[in-house]
Formats: C-alpha cells, structure tokens, sequence
C-alpha cells in the first residue's frame, strides 16, 4: 500500500491552489469555485487514512518519509504523525473544506486567487503539523504567512493594511528568534536538524532557558498569549471570513502545538522551571481577556477575543505537566476549532447580509432568521462551555487538572465559565432576542442550503465531540503520557 | 612553445572577451545607427563563448599561472559562470530602456564588457596587483557608465560622486597593500599567507594594513560608514546602470574580500573579524532602517544593498569555509534578486516615464499578474522569507555566525531583517492592496518577460530545492582553499 499520505495532505492541495489559479481572471470564477471544492475535498479524501490507518497504542511517529533534502546542512524532508498531531491534521483539511464553501457566493472579486491562496496555506500547515525536521517546520511555519498575508490584505476590512503588517511583523519577530535558537541546536545535537534528535539532546540551564523565551516568543505570538495577543483582534476584525475562521481555527493551533512539539520536550527543565510563568500568562488571558471581551461592540473582535481566553486555557493545561490538563488542552483545541470556525462563519452570514459587525445594528433576529438563531444558540453555548457541547470538556479536563496542582489556578481558571457566558450569552441576547429596532434586519433572510450544510455539519461535530469525546482522547493518550514522561527527565548535561 | 602558450590557456576567456571588446567597437563605430543591434547580438555571443571557454578547462584543482599573478581555481570558474549569466541578464531586461532613452549605443556594450573583463579578473587575482588591476578596469567602466546620460544632471552628478569616493576607496586599498608588502615583502597573495604563517615581528605596520584594506573594500561594497555613495549612485544612475551596478560587481566583490582576507590575510582572522563584525552590524542598521524612510525604490533598493552585503559580511567574517561557501551562496542568490528588483524597474518602465516610485507599484496585481507575482517572490526572497532562496542565504550565514559562537550577533542580524522586512511589505501592499493608478499597458518586450519569469521562478525553485546551488559553492569553496 502507498504510505505517503503526508505528502498528500501537504501538496494535494498546493497543487489544487495552483491549478485554481491558472484559471486566471474572475470571468472564470465559478470554475475556480468548484475547482478548489473539489482541491480542497481530495486533501481531506487523503487525509482520511492518517485517521483511519491510525495505530492508537504507540507514541512512535507514524506515516514516516524521509528523504535526504539539503545535505549540504543536513536537513531532511522528513515527515511523520503521532497522536498530537493527526487530530491536527484532520480538523485543517475539514476547515479548508469549510472555508471554499464559506467563500463561494461572498467573494466575488479576484475568486481564483482567493481560492487558492486559501488551498496553498491548508498544504503548508498541513506541513507544519506533519514537518520532522526543524528547517523543514520553519519552511511552512513561514511560508503560511504569505499566504495569509495577502487574504487578510487583499480581501479584508478597511483597516486591513496596518492589520496585515502587524500580523506579519509580529509573527515573523518570533519566528526569527526561533530560527537562531534552531540554529544552535543544530550545533548542540551534533548537526543535525531532526527534532527527535532535539528531543534527547542534553542542554545546559542557560541555553535552555534562553531558547525557551526564544521560542516562547515564536509560539506565544501565534496562541496568542498575553501581552503579545494583540495582532490578533486586528487580523481577525479585517480579515474576510474564511480568513478569520482559519486564523482562529487553525493558526492559532499552529502555536500551541509548537508548545508540544519544541518547548516542552526539547526544553523540559526551562519548562518546569518557567511553568509559573506560562502559568502566570495563561491566567491573565482567561481571566482579564474574558473581561476585555465582554465590553466589545464588534461582533469579530469579541470572538477573537474570546479565543485568546480559550488559547489560556490550552497553554495552562500544557504547563500544568499532568496527562489530564495536557489532553484537556488537546481536546480544547480541536473544540476551539469548530466552535470558533462555526462563531465566525455566523458572524459571516450575518454581515453578508447587514454588512455590519456592531452589535448595536442587529436585535431581534430571531424573528427573522429562526434557524440560523438555533444554530447560533448552540454555538454561543459551546463558547461559553455549556456541557454537552466540545467547549465543555476541554475546559473541564484543564480546570480538573489545575485543581492537583493549586487550588487557586483552578479558582481562576474556573471563572471563564462566568465570563465565558457572560460576554457570549450577552452578545447572543443583543443581536438575537428583542424586538426589531432596525429596518435592515427586518429585510433578512434565512439560512440558505449551502449555509445550513456548513453550520450543520459543524454542529454535530460540536454536539458529538460533548457528549463522547473518548475517540478523541484515545488518540492522543499514547502520545501525551509518553511525552509527559520524556518532559519529567531531566536534559541537563 | 607548446609549453609557453599552455601557460595561457587559464586566461583564454579573458583574452577572448578582450578580443571581442575591441571587435565591437570596431564593428559599432562601422555600423549605422539601424544596425546597433549587431553589438548587442555580438556581446550576447561574447558571454556564451566565455562560458564555454570557461567550462571547457573547468578546473578542479587550483591553477597558479603567469607567474603568480593569476589563478584559475573552481572557485573562479563558479563565479565567472555566474557573472556571464548576470550581464546577459542585465542586457535583455536593459535593452529596451535604453533605446527609448538613445543610450543603446556601442559604448554602452563595451563599457560593460569591458566591466565583465575587469571583474573576471578579479575573480582570478592571486596577486595584489592583479586584484587592482581588475578593480580599476571595473571601477572606470562603472564611472563612464554612470555617466553615459550626459544630458542629465542628476546622472553627472551620481557619476562625480562614485569617480571621487571611489577614487579614495582605491587609494586606501593602494595604501593598505603597500604597509601589508612592507610588512611579509611580497604582493602575491600565497606568498603572503605563507609569510604570516607562523606571525610577524611587525604587528603594528600588519594591523595597520589591515585597517586600510578593509576600509578599502567596504567602499567596494558599500558598507557603512562606507556607503555614501550608493543610495546617490544608485538614484542618479540610468536604470539600466543601477541594474549592472547592483548585481554582478557584487559577486566580483565577494571574490575580492575573499581572495584577500580569506586567503592572503588568512591567518590574521582574529584582525580582521572585529572589523568586519562592527561593518556588518552598522550595515544591517542603517541599510534596513533608512530604507523604510525612501519614496524612491532604486533608493530604498540601494539602501536594502547596504543590509545585504552586512548579511554577506556575516559569513565571511566567520573566517571558516562554512561561512565563506554561505557567503558566496549568499552573494549569488542576492544577484538573482537585485537582477529581479531592478529588472522589474525597467519592465514597468516606458518611453518618458521610469517607473521608479513606489507609487508606480501600485495594483501592479490588476495590471499585470504574473508580473506582481515575480515581484512578490523577489520582495520575499530578499526580505528572507521561505520558501525563496533568500531564506537558504540567511540561513546560510547565520549559521556560520552561531557556529564561530557570535550568538549574539546571529541575533542581532535577525532582529535587524525584522525590521527589513517591512519596507519589503510595503511593496507587496502597493501591488496587491492598492488599486492601480497608471492605466497604460505594460510594454516589456517578450524576451524580457521570459527571462523575468525564469528569474523569479528561479528564486523560487532554488528555495524549495536549493541543495545545487549549496553544493555548488561548497565545492567551489572546499576545492580553492
């Protein structure tokens, strides 16, 4: 049998984005439009067996490929998946489906190159996850900038220009720090570039922790964590909704599985040593972000965020270096993915229709639209983690796991619950409930088929993973009790 | 006689470009204006047969010949390669632009090859007098050509600047090399290295030396504080000019940093270094920040050649064959894209009009896709962002920095392109942010078109696959020291 299905989900859908757009100019945009659904469905049909074909009782990385790439430094293409990262994968591609069909009828200018800027970032990160070798992560880790770049430039609010560069500075001050820290590994471990080398490469105190603020700065930015958060609702306010339901749905993932697959096991005494202080910053986010977001006015820049406060919670577990927090953060971040994605596909329909994000505009849609206010019910509940639904469980696991360590991270950590359905429920309420004050909203129509199908499907997956979200631990467990393990060894020479 | 005339053949590429100099000018002073084409056809044939001269007896093993003066090693024949594809690049995307501004005229073609001569020279210099001697029949090339608009001020001006400065780059470098023969009593670089060897009485007058030749050649590549000249030069100059200047004398300058410090100077790294650190810093600073301040892009791109050549610094100054085979690839993949950059000038340039603004970048995305999208790779790729060669240059360097232990310094450059990588930004913003404010189509002629679209394609194949090239100048590094 083929056994590079990582490659696939890499360059299937690159390729799809540069056959999408050689179709060129936007007289062709409805073949542009079903090339890139059926780009964007092939790399999740290949996707498929990484879950499928996935062994549940080893750690080891599977779907391995290797290749020399640069010898000249010793830099392979060297691509693999374990339970961290499969799940990863997986919620990329479905997203990347999503977001083709988010963009169908909205985007009407420059469709082509829309597209496929959308299908060449879903390759690329799909290389992140997948990448083995440090300059191979980097290549895509900053490769997807670009792409991202131009979708927040080219297709994005009037603000989208300042939004768009602090996006890209921010994010590459931390990659290049990194890169430097990636460097010197590369000297430390013998010259070799492979992470799992990195993994048993004996560090001294000083280099580990200097390396670890290097690379907490790359990652943090990306989550993001507080102080350096605020990109975020800038890119997220301008950006074009299939833009911000993939910078949260899965940039932000990006980061915090850099956590996972750098910090932690390649810096593990840094790690213990600097928990407080991730700690420390993942409490601030839950906390006073979860405030900051409760007296927004734009739709969008509340649910970005919202999800800073949610990311707090991934980075908390993860600190917390025990294997329940550590999967709560897991299973946050997937559930962070749909909900997020579904929030924000919401707001899209109702901008497509009102094209306003203010809160103050709308008022008693329910009226109007029942169906999507259903929908749109469920997905606030998820955001404010009503059981049930995935945005429980994650932070329940995490909450759980603080209380082992100190009861007051979980007493701070437990207050996004209030916060959590104070800023969304409110949210909901205003724009939802009451009676009509704006004769637009009472021009608004329904959902049509094809929105129906994307906050549908999204909604089953947010109700299936709340109520039995043990497929989804079971695969991960292998990998985070064996990384916790490796995390707990000392690396000191 | 079989033997005397074999010592030549390392030079025949040389003698052979000669040779063709002195024909073109023969056959463009015959020729009517209708036929000026014959010299730029000539010129193109001139760099494919030094090419093939140079492949022919491509050597694997240095070649020491006429007396010492002159060696033929891999690492010349790379470079030299390298330099025949740079000017044939520069004379397609140039040759448009120049008729439109009656400037494609026969000196135009000598002057350059003439330039090329001085160069290939250069690169096979193992001794201080053919080092200058290459540089000098560069340089008055350089100034004749920067001067050749002579109806046009600004250009007169830029040319005045670059003879006077470069003139007292020269005459440091003259200097230097006088305290280094007074200090080991030889001009030729192997025999040099060999007197230093194992140290001298005469430190002083040696570092003294030093400080002189580095100054001189931190002119040559336009390091601060010796940069003044460039952004001038570099504004003031016809396009076409700016094109030439910035890319292949660049690759001539490597190899003269190289030949001298890393091979005559070999032994006194540990004078050197500091130097080089302190020219590499204060390049990165300055080219990077000022160049966020200019309206003008062959300014901000003069001043974006200040930051490069601080990068290139980096590996040299490194001091090992890591660092000197990261520089080269450096300085090559920096060519390709100043060829890009300023080949992209004049595309969108036209009769009248030279679209040297930022301003004139703007929607190029809605004018001309294809065209936006090589200039986005060129602006990422110098901006060091993967997947272009770019990344694979920085990456290079750095690397070679962090090994020597200069951490800190690897920091510092990374911090500095940070900050470069704005004002690359902001180009890609104006082409694919902005809407177009010039409706006239593009008139880049279609050879000049396809040969941007190799360029920028080029850059981009050689960062998702820049094992070649790597191992090219590994090679060509590892077999010459």
């Amino acid at each position: 049998m083929l056994n590079n299905f990582l490659s696939l989900v890499i360059w299937v859908p690159i390729l799809a984005g540069v056959i999408v757009i050689a179709t060129g100019s936007d007289r062709n945009a409805a073949l542009a439009r079903w090339l890139a659904l059926a780009g964007a469905l092939l790399g999740l049909i290949v996707a498929i067996p990484l879950a499928s074909g996935f062994d549940t009782t080893t750690s080891a990385m599977q779907f391995v490929e290797k290749a020399a790439w640069i010898p000249a430094f010793n830099i392979h293409y060297h691509l693999g998946v374990d339970g961290i990262s499969m799940p990863l994968i997986l919620l990329n591609s479905f997203v990347t489906v999503l977001v083709v069909i988010a963009g169908w009828q909205v985007i009407q200018d420059k469709v082509a190159q829309y597209m496929a800027a959308f299908l060449i970032m879903s390759g690329l990160i799909n290389g992140v996850f997948a990448a083995l070798d440090g300059i191979l992560f980097y290549v895509f880790f900053e490769g997807m900038l670009i792409p991202l770049y131009l979708i927040v430039g080219v297709w994005g609010g009037p603000n989208r220009v300042y939004a768009a560069f602090k996006f890209f500075l921010y994010t590459l001050l931390g990659s290049l720090l990194m890169l430097v820290s990636m460097i010197y590994l590369y000297f430390q471990s013998g010259g070799s570039f492979d992470i799992q080398t990195w993994h048993t490469t004996a560090l001294g105190m000083t280099a580990q922790s200097l390396m670890f603020f290097a690379f907490l700065l790359a990652f943090g930015v990306k989550v993001p964590m507080w102080p350096v958060h605020t990109w975020l609702p800038d890119a997220h306010v301008e950006a074009p909704t299939g833009g911000s339901v993939v910078l949260a749905a899965i940039t932000l993932k990006v980061g915090a599985y850099g956590f996972l697959r750098f910090i932690l096991p390649i810096l593990p005494d840094a790690s213990h040593e600097f928990a407080w202080f991730v700690i420390m910053l993942s409490l601030i986010a839950v906390a006073y972000i979860g405030l900051v977001a409760l007296v927004q006015a734009d739709m969008k820049k509340l649910i970005a965020y919202s999800s800073i406060a949610h990311m707090g919670f991934v980075t908390l577990g993860f600190f917390l270096f025990n294997p329940l927090g550590l999967e709560g953060g897991l299973v946050q971040m997937i559930s962070h993915g749909f909900v997020s994605a579904a929030l924000f596909l919401c707001i899209g329909v109702m901008y497509d229709r009102l094209h306003s994000r203010q809160i103050k505009d709308y008022g008693g849609l329910v009226n109007r639209m029942p169906v999507f206010a259903a929908l749109f019910m469920l997905f606030a509940m998820a955001n404010a983690g009503l059981p049930a639904t995935s945005g429980f469980v994650g932070e329940f696991m995490v909450i759980m796991a603080s209380t082992q360590v100190n009861f007051w991270f979980a007493f701070i950590a437990a207050t996004t619950l209030i916060w959590g359905a104070a800023y969304t429920l409110w949210m909901y309420k205003r724009v939802v409930f009451g009676s009509v004050t704006n004769p637009h909203v009472e021009e608004m129509r329904d959902l049509n088929a094809r929105e129906v199908l994307l906050l549908g499907v999204l909604a089953i997956l947010v109700l299936a993973m709340g109520l039995y979200p043990k497929p989804f631990t079971d695969v991960m467990h292998v990998s985070v009790v064996d990384l916790l393990a490796h995390v707990a060894r000392s690396k000191l020479p | 006689m079989r033997h005397a005339l074999m010592q030549f053949a390392p030079v025949f590429p040389e003698m052979f470009v000669l040779a063709m100099v002195s024909l073109i000018l023969v056959v463009d002073a015959a020729a009517s204006d209708g036929k000026r084409y014959l010299a730029y056809l000539l010129s193109l044939v001139t760099l494919a047969g030094a090419a093939f001269l140079t492949l022919r007896d491509f050597s694997t093993l240095p070649v020491l010949t006429l007396g010492g003066l002159f060696i033929d090693d891999p690492l010349s024949d790379v470079l030299k390669l390298f330099l025949y594809l740079t000017v044939a690049v520069v004379l397609v995307y140039s040759r448009d632009y120049l008729r439109q501004r009656g400037l494609y005229k026969g000196e135009f073609f000598v002057l350059a090859l003439f330039a090329l001569l001085g160069m290939m020279v250069m690169v096979s210099a193992s001794h201080f007098l053919t080092l200058y001697l290459g540089l000098e029949l560069l340089s008055l090339s350089l100034y004749a050509m920067v001067a050749l608009q002579r109806d046009s001020s600004v250009a007169t001006e830029a040319a005045m600047k670059y003879f006077v400065l470069g003139a007292l780059a020269s005459g440091m470098l003259l200097y230097g090399m006088s305290m280094v023969y007074g200090v080991t009593g030889s001009l030729g670089l192997g025999d040099i290295a060999i007197a230093l060897q194992d140290g001298t009485d005469l430190r002083i007058p040696l570092v003294f030396g030093i400080v002189f030749i580095v100054a001189g050649l931190a002119f040559k590549l336009g390091a601060v504080p010796f940069h003044m000249w460039i952004p001038d030069v570099y504004h003031g100059a016809p396009t076409a000019m700016t094109l030439f200047i910035g890319s292949a004398p660049k690759i001539a300058a490597f190899a003269f940093v190289i030949r001298i410090l890393g091979q005559g100077l070999e032994s006194q790294v540990s004078d050197w270094r500091g130097m080089l650190v302190i020219l590499a810093v204060l390049s990165m600073a300055l080219g990077n920040i000022a160049a966020i301040a200019q309206s003008n892009l062959k300014r901000m791109l003069a001043y974006s050649t200040i930051s490069h050549m601080g990068f290139m610094l980096l590996g040299i100054l490194a001091g090992s064959q890591n660092g000197y085979g990261g520089a080269m690839f450096y300085v090559l993949a920096y060519a390709l894209m100043s060829l890009g950059g300023f080949g992209m000038i004049l595309l969108l340039s036209r009769a009248g009009f030279e679209a040297d603004r930022l301003e004139d970048f703007k929607g190029l995305n809605r004018r001309s896709p294809w065209l936006a999208f090589m200039m986005l790779l060129l602006m990422f790729s110098m901006a060091g962002v993967p997947p272009t060669v770019g990344f694979y240059a920085k990456l290079s360097v750095l690397q070679a920095v962090v090994e020597i232990g200069y951490v800190w310094l690897a920091v510092a450059a990374v911090l500095f392109s940070l900050i470069g990588a704005f004002y690359y930004l902001r180009i890609v913003k104006l082409m694919y942010f902005d809407a177009p404010h010039d409706a006239v189509p593009i008139a880049a002629s279609p050879d000049a078109r396809v040969v941007m679209s190799i360029n920028g394609l080029a850059i981009l194949a050689l960062g998702i696959m820049p094992q070649p090239l790597m191992a090219v100048c590994i090679h060509a590094i590892r077999a010459s020291f």
